[in-house]
Parts: C-alpha cells; structure tokens; sequence
C-alpha cells in the first residue's frame, strides 16, 4: 500500500545518493516540485533517466545532483536548448555528466521491459543512424524464427521513479489522463516510485474501465503538491506555462543567473509555493 | 491572384501540399507542425495528424509549442501512451508519412541533430534524435522541410540521427528497409526531389522570384537541377489566409499562457 506523506518525507525515504532516478511525463504532468525537493535534500551523484530532459532535469543537472543522465530528446521543448545540461556536456561544469543517449522508440521500449521484468527491450530500430556507434549499449539480436537482426537495448530499472497525476484516493490509488507518456511504465519498472497529486479525494471514481490507474499496491509514496507540475501542465487543471519555458532560456544562459534562480525558487522555497499555480480550469470541450 | 508572402510562408505552403487527405502523418513540431495544420485546414481536411506525445487524428486551433501540449490532447480523436505510439502504430507500419524538420541535412537526406563536431567533444550539442531514428525507417516516406541555409545544408553530415538515404543508390533497401524514405524536401527557395536512382537531391521546383543562383549560393553542395525545374505556384489567398489566421492564433495563445 502506498503511504500518503509529505514532500520532504516521500525524497528522504525512496531518493538515495547514487540511484538511478526516472522523472517522467511527456511534456505533461511534469513532476517539479519533486525535482526541487530532491535539489533542495542536496541529493548527489544521481544518474538521471528521462525521454524528454527538459527544465527540471537542466535544473538538477545544474544544481550539481548528477552524475549521468540516459535520455533520447535533451532540449527546452518548443524554446530551443538546454544551457546547463550543455555546460555539462561541453565544460563540465559543475560537474562531468556521462551521457547515455537513445532514440524514444528505444526509451519507450526500455521501459515497458522494464515493467514486464524482462532484462532488454528490442525493437525495429537505430537503421543506419549513428547512434549505435557511440553508444554500446545499443546491440542487437537475432530473431530466433526469421532470423531478422532487430536493435536490443537494456531494460530501464529505476531505483526510484517520481511522476505527477491528477489524483489519488485516499488509500492511494493514482489516476492519470491526458497524455500518459511513459509514467506508467516508469512506475512499474521502478524499485520504489513517488506519485505527486493535484488533489486527494474520496472517490476515485475513474471515468471508464480503461482509465489509466496505478492501484495503491503498485505505488510506495503518494503526496498531495497541488500546482506541482508547474511550469509544464495538468489535464482537466492549468495549461502550461509558455511564458515560463520562454524566461527559462535568459535565465538558465549564465551560471550566475541561474544559481540566482536557485536559491530564489528552489533553496528558500516549499512544496506549497507550486498551490499558486493550481487554478482548476474547466476542461476544454473537443 | 495571391498578394505578397514571405519566403517561410511559401515554405509552410508548399509543404503543406505534399499532403493529401488519405494520409497518416507523424507530426514533427515547428515547422513540419505548421505544414501539417495547414493541409488540414485547406485540401485535406481528413487527413490523420500523429504527434509522438500520442495524440492520434488531433485537430489544434493553435499550433503546439512542444510535441506534448494540452491542446494536441484535447483535440484529438484518442491519446496513447508513448510505447503504443512506438510500438503499434510506428513500427506497426500503420504511418503513410513522417513529416521531419532537422539542424542539418546533407544531399542523400540524412538528418543530423544530435552533435555538430565529434560526438565526446562536440562544437554544438543539439538536443538529439528523439522519435526521428525511428520515424525515418517505419513510416511509408518521408517528407523534410527547413529553411535553405549553407550551415543546415552541407555536403557531408558528421553525425546521422537518422537516413534518409545514407550513402544514396540502394542503401536503404540493402539494409533491409522496405519504406521508401525522404521523398521531398522543401525549403524556402525551391523543392528538392531524391534523383529516383542516385538518390542525391535535386531540384525540381523553384519559387517565385528565387534564382537557380540563389539556391546554389544557400547550399553547401554542388546543387544539381532536374531536366525540367518548374516554377512552384505562388499561394493561393486561401492559403495564405489560413496559415496567417492560424499563426495569429497561435501568437496570441502562447502570448497569453
């Protein structure tokens, strides 16, 4: 059964020094607050996984929390590039980060085997691209009945995964919806997983027998931060914050400014500073 | 007859009608976005957009500033998680066309954009392939649309994010790919076609005003014409509406979140 706790609580007790850590949501339902929690808890030496790393792990990158990340898209979504996680790469500042770099149909395919509990993921893949030179983790196998050669690539298995989701009971039973991603898979692949929540209610009440659920058995910590996927968005909550996205470029340019940053929004802030950004909207009919 | 345009509207244009209502089409933001939307709201209103976020047959009002905006889901007519959009519908062989922009690309329609330099110590670090690698072998063919430039169109690509026709010729099909790859690229001076046998990209279009000196001059290769180049047809005034409508849209949408 997942526990229901605080912010603080849920990073201290699932995010260790040196675990491999899974931020997911694509675009959507980015998990923030958790991010400027564990930046906050000074945590070091993570190694970083995540489709699309975007503002919040630019953030941790250049907060000093990492020491690798393994990725497919690395780019400020819409706005242009990530400044610390290129300081990173080209000047190693604060810190080297050793990159480990994949295509999302493999990401994808990594982490639902890892969900399946399956050591690697195949797929029809990486044909004539140069990534597979660069990266060894990128091998391929032989398709025991055609013999086809199709790309392999291990298994994603988080020690911990943290996700955002609309709601959760209070037993802790998580919904999402809208674009799922891969936050699905990313729990269920994980050792331990933290799911922030807009809102805890009574009744979960999923609105069909299909809905994306993740039972409370299947979860370790859920925590109500509402506003928590701020600058990205919550389906059915508040859109996302563009004028945010546009601001992070000037701001994560130069080290000083974004140390600034740091210690303005992150180091003296809360988890309740992301409630100012929770307005519910109405739904936008299709 | 139209009024003036700029050279990015002829560009959003003239991609636009590479599209027809039959097809599905993986989405690619920015530019390639633009197109897509366009195409819908003019000749092909039943065409099926896919963005790589899971969106299937959505239908904005305003253009996503990233692959995964509310809006993308909102409209849709289902939303998948990613590894089905991979899974079934990409590698299912179930997308007629993907629709690429890139940083680079060379004359055998690669696309380049993960490093520019050696890749352990690149000159520029680009955010990387995300679903392109992919999207270039599974879809049926490929269309590619940026803006000709001599830094995003050069002879020899230092990284491959993903083929289009790697070194020309058969090499596609000699590594066992059965989709047919990049068949147009369309810039804002002229369309570019793969020679059916060499497979290097040649020009089969040019837009109005647009000079065969010009193209040359924007392109980091020896640029090679087809036997007959044609003019491309300026927009029509429905065209150029719809784009414009949709793109003040956008502005005031984004301006205002």
């Amino acid at each position: 059964m997942a526990r229901l706790c605080s912010l603080s609580e849920a990073i201290a007790e699932n995010v260790k020094d040196g675990d491999t850590i899974a931020m997911e949501g694509f675009t959507h339902l980015i998990p923030y607050a958790a991010g400027h929690e564990v930046i906050r808890q000074g945590r070091k030496g993570l190694y970083l996984v995540r489709m699309t790393p975007d503002i919040i792990y630019d953030q941790l990158i250049g907060a000093g929390c990492a020491r690798g990340m393994k990725f497919s898209w690395g780019g400020n979504p819409g706005v242009g590039s990530l400044h610390r996680f290129r300081d990173a790469v080209e000047n190693q500042w604060p810190r080297p980060l050793e990159i480990e770099e994949h295509s999302h149909a493999a990401m994808a395919n990594a982490y639902e085997a890892g969900a399946a509990n399956l050591p690697f993921a195949m797929l029809r893949g990486y044909i004539g691209a140069d990534l597979p030179k660069v990266n060894p983790n990128i091998r391929s196998v032989t398709c025991p009945f055609t013999g086809e050669v199709l790309a392999a690539v291990p298994a994603i298995r988080p020690d911990v995964s943290i996700i955002h989701a609309q709601r959760a009971d209070r037993k802790g039973n998580v919904l999402i919806e809208g674009i799922t991603g891969v936050q699905k898979e990313a729990v269920l692949a994980a050792k331990r997983s933290i799911v922030t929540v807009e809102e805890i209610v009574d009744e979960l009440n999923p609105p069909s027998p299909n809905s994306t659920v993740l039972p409370s058995w299947a979860v370790t910590s859920v925590v109500h931060v509402p506003g928590g996927a701020f600058p990205s968005y919550a389906h059915g909550y508040y859109p996302r914050s563009n004028a945010f996205y546009i601001a992070w470029d000037k701001i994560a340019r130069e080290r000083e400014t974004f140390q600034a940053w740091i210690e303005e929004n992150v180091m003296k802030a809360s988890p309740e500073d992301f409630a100012k950004h929770a307005e519910k909207q109405p739904v936008k009919a299709a | 007859m139209s009024t003036d345009f700029t050279p990015t509207e002829m560009m959003t244009i003239a991609a636009a009608r590479a599209l027809t209502n039959d097809d599905v089409c993986f989405v690619g933001i920015g530019a390639p976005s633009a197109a897509c939307n366009v195409a819908r709201l003019t000749h092909a209103p039943d065409i099926t957009l896919i963005y790589e976020s899971g969106t299937v047959g959505t239908k904005p009002d305003v253009l996503p500033l990233s692959i995964g905006d509310g809006e993308l889901s909102d409209t849709a007519l289902f939303t998948v998680p990613v590894p089905e959009m991979f899974r079934y519908w990409l590698q299912g062989g179930r997308i007629t066309t993907g629709f690429l922009g890139g940083a680079q690309i060379d004359k055998f329609a690669n696309l380049n954009t993960t490093v520019v330099g050696p890749y352990d110590k690149p000159k520029v670090r680009l955010p990387g392939g995300g679903g392109a690698p992919e999207i270039a072998s599974n879809c049926g063919r490929i269309f590619i649309t940026m803006a000709l430039s001599n830094r995003g169109f050069v002879e020899k690509l230092n990284f491959i994010t993903s083929m289009g026709h790697g070194e020309g010729g058969d090499h596609r099909a000699r590594l066992g790919m059965k989709t047919k790859g990049p068949t147009r690229v369309v810039t804002d001076l002229c369309i570019f076609e793969p020679d059916p046998v060499s497979k290097e990209l040649t020009v089969v279009s040019i837009h109005k005003d647009v000079t065969r000196e010009q193209v040359q001059e924007n392109c980091g290769w020896t640029v090679k014409f087809a036997d007959h180049v044609e003019d491309t047809p300026v927009p029509t005034e429905t065209e150029l509406a719809v784009l414009r409508d949709i793109n003040a849209r956008t502005k005031k949408a984004h301006e205002a979140a």
